[in-house]
């Protein structure tokens, strides 16, 4: 007889007996001490935390550990293929790849995760798992990490003229970005290429070079012809859309819209960062922490090497390296390192071993077993290493981290208490991180590092 | 209603409710709602006018049995002026005979010892007082079973909530059962694990239970059980007796009754309710205090703990009592006095006049009729989601027709856009897409689509509708309601039934997953017993990528997660179906759906039809019904009904008949009396256009087109230029025009994914956008307006004709002729600045 399981979410590949892992309680196995635990408050809204922003750099598709964070080169060719050095960094014992010098250099600021895992090798899936922190439950879509944030930073009053959470500049895709917050906390992803002179963003900028002059003597125009907008007080939505657009204006011609205005930033920082796509993303993303905005995606496709991985290499890494570098260096130059996270990861790494065969020919597989991820800034240290993969970088050796311990570790530094409650859409109880409901395995929060 | 069936409960409550004395029709003349602190005057003052004739209390006999048995009395009082009015909270209470029964000031008795005597109720006042006979039994018998006693204490107290030891993990390794749905595993959490600490049998008031409830040592949530309440006498008692568990054979509760059935208040007036539990033995026990209370509408009715209702506003609000997960509702009305009666209404059918009786009940006079132009424009975005050409706009208004409005309905009923349009709503409920958590991939989006808009376009019966979904098998990329059992996020059977149940009867079964609910009826075997219709489902895939094939398998089967015993498919409510060794048990839960006395099946559509047209369900949410979340309007829901079920299942006929009547086509302008109404229909309420509806509309009005494609699951997918945004099939489409706008996303069946809101990025859009600019600037149709010797009046006339389908006022003529002539000199922009004004006016984003 074929059996059907329950709902459970299934932990595929789990292999309880070489690894010990903690069974979260009701409590203390996220580290948080009783004391801590008694003085939660009641929803959970958000306080002041060490971190007031996060940048997440997003490397879609899923990029190589084994070439970037957790360079294998003793394990031989069949694993490092063409790139067979490892470079060593400025904190001792931390090597990288070859092809990230410049982030040797800025090794103090930022702590490797070289224990990641998760186990699914499906895009989808893998993308939902590390963006929201949580495993798929089947009756519920969770919503990503940077709009619970947004999310608990609207309860706690934000009042940012620029909306919470931006992805520069396209959306994920994959899997649905809203969950069950809704469309309103989904990101504001504002398209086009910031390294381009041509980048507007929308709503924002004035379109085609209208004059503020003439900006008002439409809206006088508007007030002449709103024939039901005089009744707007008589009923909620003809309201909400009044004060609305009023709200509107303040933006439009106010100087919130300068965050987006790459011009303002001089040409020698500006080439720095580099004059591509994720580069001027990542320049623009530290103006609109400087704007207070609390969550930023810079979002870069491409990593999914399937097939000759090591040339994607060459021409993706100097480009990651430059800007990954500078953002650190720059942030850490205006003193905003220390209040601003900055995260680097894929849904998944991958295969350390390299596909030699046709059609692959040198290419890297999908792998959600074990692999890196970066964290720097905002309370997380930096100079150090969490967890190890083993000799080849295919098992987690020491310390498993889970998406879940990560997500759950940057809410507490943004000083939202991930025990806290979001609004279930069917009015049951939903918790901003899984680990509250003491269901999923847990390598517990990252307090070594924070 | 010549139908036998289960749920409208609430409909018969309300006949009885109608049959108890209502006031409402010859309701006392009030000076009109004041604000603040005068809102309690008018009720008084009316009070000392008219005399308190007679006093009469409920129950009007007291029995109780055994040392813990309470009974509040209520008292009413009827005035000089024919109302009836609640007196209890200035009534006074005294017992004859003390040592028999005691009463409280509040009018609890309490037992004291075996024996009968008297309480005389008075009221200051009425010329008699009342008395109220008081039997007492078994007085000395202080025997407390887990089931009678103490698991209605634990909800009472609260310790079972979802904060404190319901919650998911349970407090302070203290786990509850939420709302004490699973009364086994509660006594067993209390009784038998943690070694059974938690009670010491030997000295029971040293039992980690009560001393941590009454804070004798640290307790989180503090001291919730004073050591001097009778709850407190009452644990320990039964700790004394070894807390057993109680007989099975005991009476259960089968039944909530409240007292009054239907109070009718004015505003500022108090009202006790009486909550007593009817038992399986027909014996009753007042349980007023024990009961939780909610109410639907705390702006109209607020209700304290103890059951003390206070009608703090004008309207209608349901109050839901429940006790030990039965549960009773009854109905607040608080009508609005109306200085002159209520206007006589015309009424186009039978929707009118059952809306007419609600509204008169209220004293919420309609708006007036809406003007043609309001009609036509509304109706066209309402049936078929887009505007009316100019032409087709002419037509209409110039058409002196006095049935046109109705001829216009026929029409749009069938027109290819209707099905473009509402296979929208379907791919939303069917979960269209090819995107996790879904994973129906293009090609399959592309069949189901097709059987969707196809099924509505031919206007298919929606019992066959609903049976051709139900019980398909084959290939996803050929059977196109095969893959209702793969838009799903994970294809496990409960899923299926829960997704089904949704869909199909507005039944969240799926809440009982997790744990049973105090005003859900659903429990963990309804849940289970749903997916065994769908346990014996398989998948397997072939050689073409993400084909997949669905088929019955008999091998599979759903157990039950706790007793791994294989559970039988049984249909909600407890039947338990047989199916054979090799039979596909879907077809049977079909005939079960479908049938005419199937009490979810056409009530469901027909609300959630009423719902799409009018922006607010009979019941509301649309897609939760159940008994203790009434109808607005029971005869209303019982009509549209029957008359799906006479028309055999034909949904257009619905449309039809709420297009056509006149509640549809009142105007959306408030009058003086009804501006506050947004529940009982009483005008228009405006709704801002869908994401699809408006992206079409700026797509029309300025004749440009938007590019579809969806290139996130492989293959590709790109729509051909022109597509209509109400002509997607793949809700993965990018588009951030309609995710701004609040296009649902897909992940749920649940109708309140569709997000109608506004939001600062939507004003962003509309005033200072880019993209809008650009179809502005760069429409055809602007071009043309400004070619030839047109005169500036006629392109006025022409603009206001395709944007909001209405010819211009004489003074919105005379402010755009002003700006052109104004700007003569930039005469282009001018006009593209009118059209931007236009455009950005409330009446063009909204459906008004």
């Amino acid at each position: 007889m074929v059996d059907i399981e329950g709902r459970r979410a299934t932990w595929s590949g789990e292999d309880g007996s070489r690894r010990s892992f903690l069974r979260v309680g009701a409590a203390g196995a996220i580290g948080l001490s009783l004391p801590e635990w008694l003085q939660l408050k009641a929803q959970g809204r958000a306080t002041e935390g060490k971190a007031k922003s996060v940048i997440q750099l997003w490397m879609a598709g899923g990029p190589p550990q084994t070439d970037t964070f957790d360079p294998k080169p003793e394990a031989g060719e069949d694993f490092s293929g063409p790139l067979r050095r490892a470079i060593n960094t400025t904190v001792q014992g931390t090597r990288v790849g070859e092809l990230l010098p410049l982030l040797a250099k800025q090794a103090d600021k930022y702590t490797i995760i070289r224990s990641m895992t998760h186990n699914n090798n499906s895009h989808e899936t893998a993308a939902y798992i590390m963006q929201t922190g949580t495993m798929p439950a089947a009756e519920l879509a969770y919503p990503a990490v940077g709009a619970i944030v947004a999310f608990k930073k609207g309860e706690a009053g934000y009042q940012g003229s620029l909306p919470p959470y931006i992805t520069l500049t396209n959306p994920l895709g994959r899997f649905s970005e809203a969950g069950f917050l809704g469309n309103n906390y989904k990101t504001f992803a504002p398209g086009g290429d910031p390294s381009s002179s041509q980048f507007r963003v929308q709503g924002f900028i004035p379109p085609r070079g209208m004059t503020a002059q003439r900006i008002q003597e439409r809206r006088s125009l508007l007030e002449a012809v709103d024939a039901l907008g005089r009744q707007a007080e008589k009923q909620e939505p003809l309201r909400a859309m009044q004060a609305y657009q009023e709200k509107a204006y303040g933006l439009i011609l106010g100087d919130a819209r300068k965050a987006f205005d790459l011009s303002e930033e001089k040409e020698e920082p500006r080439k720095k960062y580099g004059a591509n796509a994720f580069g001027q993303s990542c320049l623009l993303a530290r103006r609109l922490v400087e704007h207070g905005v609390p969550f930023i995606t810079v979002n870069d496709g491409g990593w999914d090497t399937h097939r000759g991985n090591f040339e994607t290499m060459q021409r993706k890494l100097p480009i990651l390296d430059a800007a990954f570098a500078a953002l650190l260096e720059d942030l850490a130059q205006r003193g905003l390192l220390e209040t601003t996270i900055v995260t680097w990861y894929g849904e998944f790494g991958r295969t350390p071993r390299v596909a030699l065969e046709p059609p692959w020919f040198g290419g890297r597989h999908h792998y959600g077993n074990c692999f890196s991820a970066v964290v720097a800034g905002g309370g997380f240290k930096g100079g150090k290493l969490l967890g190890a993969s083993d000799y080849r970088g295919e098992n987690v050796r020491e310390r498993p981290v889970y998406p879940w311990d990560l997500a759950a570790s940057i809410y507490k530094l943004l000083g939202i208490d991930p025990n806290g409650r979001l609004p279930h859409p069917q009015g049951c109880v939903a918790y901003v991180s899984p680990v509250a409901g003491g269901t999923l395995q847990s390598g517990g929060m990252l307090t070594e590092i924070m | 209603m010549g139908r036998a069936k289960s749920i409208p409960s609430f409909v018969l409550a309300l006949g009885v409710a109608l049959a108890f004395s209502c006031p409402a029709a010859a309701a006392p003349k009030q000076p009109k709602e004041k604000p603040g602190a005068e809102k309690a005057a008018p009720a008084k003052k009316a009070a000392a006018k008219a005399k308190v004739e007679a006093i009469q209390v409920e129950p009007a006999k007291v029995l109780l049995s055994g040392k813990w048995a309470v009974q509040r009395l209520g008292v009413m009082g009827r005035l000089s002026d024919g109302t009836l009015r609640d007196l209890t909270s200035g009534a006074r209470f005294k017992s004859a005979g003390g040592k028999i029964a005691a009463v409280s000031k509040a009018g609890v008795v309490t037992p004291v010892s075996d024996g009968s005597t008297r309480i005389s109720v008075s009221v200051e006042g009425a010329k008699k007082s009342a008395t109220v006979p008081v039997t007492v039994k078994d007085a000395q018998n202080a025997a407390a079973s887990f089931l009678n006693h103490v698991r209605p204490a634990i909800s009472s107290l609260g310790c079972n909530s979802a904060p404190c030891h319901g919650a998911q993990s349970g407090k302070g390794g203290l786990k509850l059962s939420l709302f004490g749905g699973e009364p086994e595993s509660d006594y067993e959490a209390l009784t038998r694990s943690a070694a059974g600490r938690r009670i010491n049998r030997v000295e029971p008031a040293r039992s980690l239970l009560l001393m941590k409830a009454t804070g004798q040592i640290p307790h989180q949530g503090g001291q919730t059980l004073p050591p001097d309440s009778s709850a407190y006498q009452m644990l320990l008692s039964w700790l004394a007796r070894g807390a057993p568990w109680g007989d099975p054979k005991e009476p259960q509760v089968v039944s909530i009754k409240l007292f009054p059935e239907q109070p009718a208040l004015h505003q500022g007036d108090t009202q006790q309710l009486l909550a007593t539990a009817v038992f399986s033995d027909g014996s009753l026990r007042d349980v007023t205090q024990d009961a939780a209370y909610q109410s639907s509408d705390t702006k109209v009715a607020g209700v304290a703990a103890g059951g003390r209702l206070k009608a703090e506003g004008l309207g209608e609000s349901a109050i839901v009592v429940s006790y030990l997960r039965q549960a009773a509702v009854t109905r607040v009305l608080v009508p609005q006095p109306l200085p002159e009666p209520f206007p006589k209404l015309p009424a186009n059918n039978k929707i009118d006049e059952l809306v007419y009786v609600k509204l008169k009940s209220l004293g919420i006079p309609p708006s007036a009729l809406c003007a043609d132009a309001e009609f036509l424009r509304r109706v066209y975005l309402d049936a078929i989601g887009m505007l009316p050409t100019p032409e087709e706009a002419r037509a209409f208004l110039a058409d002196s027709d006095p049935r046109k409005r109705s001829r216009l309905i026929d029409r749009l009923l069938e027109r290819d856009e209707f099905a473009d349009f509402w296979a929208i709503k379907w791919g939303d409920l069917l979960r269209i897409k090819s995107e996790y958590p879904v994973r129906v991939w293009p090609k399959a989006v592309a069949v189901y689509y097709r059987w969707v808009r196809q099924s509505i376009a031919e206007n298919k019966p929606y019992d066959q509708f609903a049976r051709e979904l139900l019980t398909a098998s084959g290939s996803n990329f050929r059977s196109g309601p095969a893959n209702f059992f793969r838009a799903v996020p994970s294809k496990d059977p409960r899923t299926l039934g829960e997704t089904t149940a949704l869909i199909f009867m507005g039944a969240r079964v799926g809440c009982a997953r997790c744990h049973g609910h105090p005003t859900e009826r659903w429990t963990l075997d309804d849940d289970l017993g749903m997916g065994a219709f769908f346990a014996r489902l398989n998948y397997k895939g072939t050689s073409e990528w993400k084909e997949e094939i669905v088929f019955p398998d008999p091998r599979r089967v759903l157990r039950h997660p706790r007793t791994r015993e294989i559970v039988k498919p049984t249909l909600l409510g407890g039947q338990v179906v047989e199916v054979g060794r090799e039979e596909d048990p879907r077809p049977k839960f079909a005939d079960w759906l479908t049938a005419p006395q199937n009490p979810w099946f056409a009530a469901n559509i027909v609300n959630r039809i009423w719902f799409w047209l009018l922006g607010r369900g009979i019941v509301h949410e649309p897609d939760d019904l159940r008994p203790t979340n009434p109808p607005e309007n029971p005869e209303l829901l019982a009509y549209l009904e029957k008359e799906l079920l006479a028309q055999r299942y034909d949904l257009k006929h619905i449309f039809r008949l709420i297009l056509n009547s006149r509640i549809y086509q009142l105007s959306s302008t408030p009058n003086q009396y009804n501006a506050g109404d947004t529940r009982h229909f009483s005008h228009y309420a405006v709704k801002r256009l869908t994401a699809e509806q408006l992206l079409d509309a700026i797509s029309q009005v300025t004749e440009t087109s938007e590019r579809f494609r969806s290139i996130i699951p492989e293959p590709f997918s790109f729509w051909p230029q022109g597509y209509r945004a109400s002509q997607i099939s793949d809700g993965n489409t990018e588009c951030s025009f309609l995710d701004m706008f609040g296009r649902p996303p897909r992940d749920t069946p649940y109708e309140l994914e569709r997000n109608s809101e506004i939001s600062l990025r939507q004003a962003l859009y509309f005033l200072n956008s880019e993209q809008l600019e650009g179809k502005i600037a760069g429409s055809p149709r602007i071009k043309r307006l400004l070619q030839g010797n047109r005169r500036d009046e006629d392109t006025i006339e022409e603009l206001y004709l395709i944007t909001l389908s209405r010819f211009p006022t004489a003074e919105e003529k005379r402010t755009l002729l002003d700006y052109l002539a104004k700007n003569k000199n930039a005469r282009g922009q001018a006009v593209q600045d009118m059209v931007w004004a236009v455009m950005n006016a409330k009446e063009f984003v909204f459906n008004h």
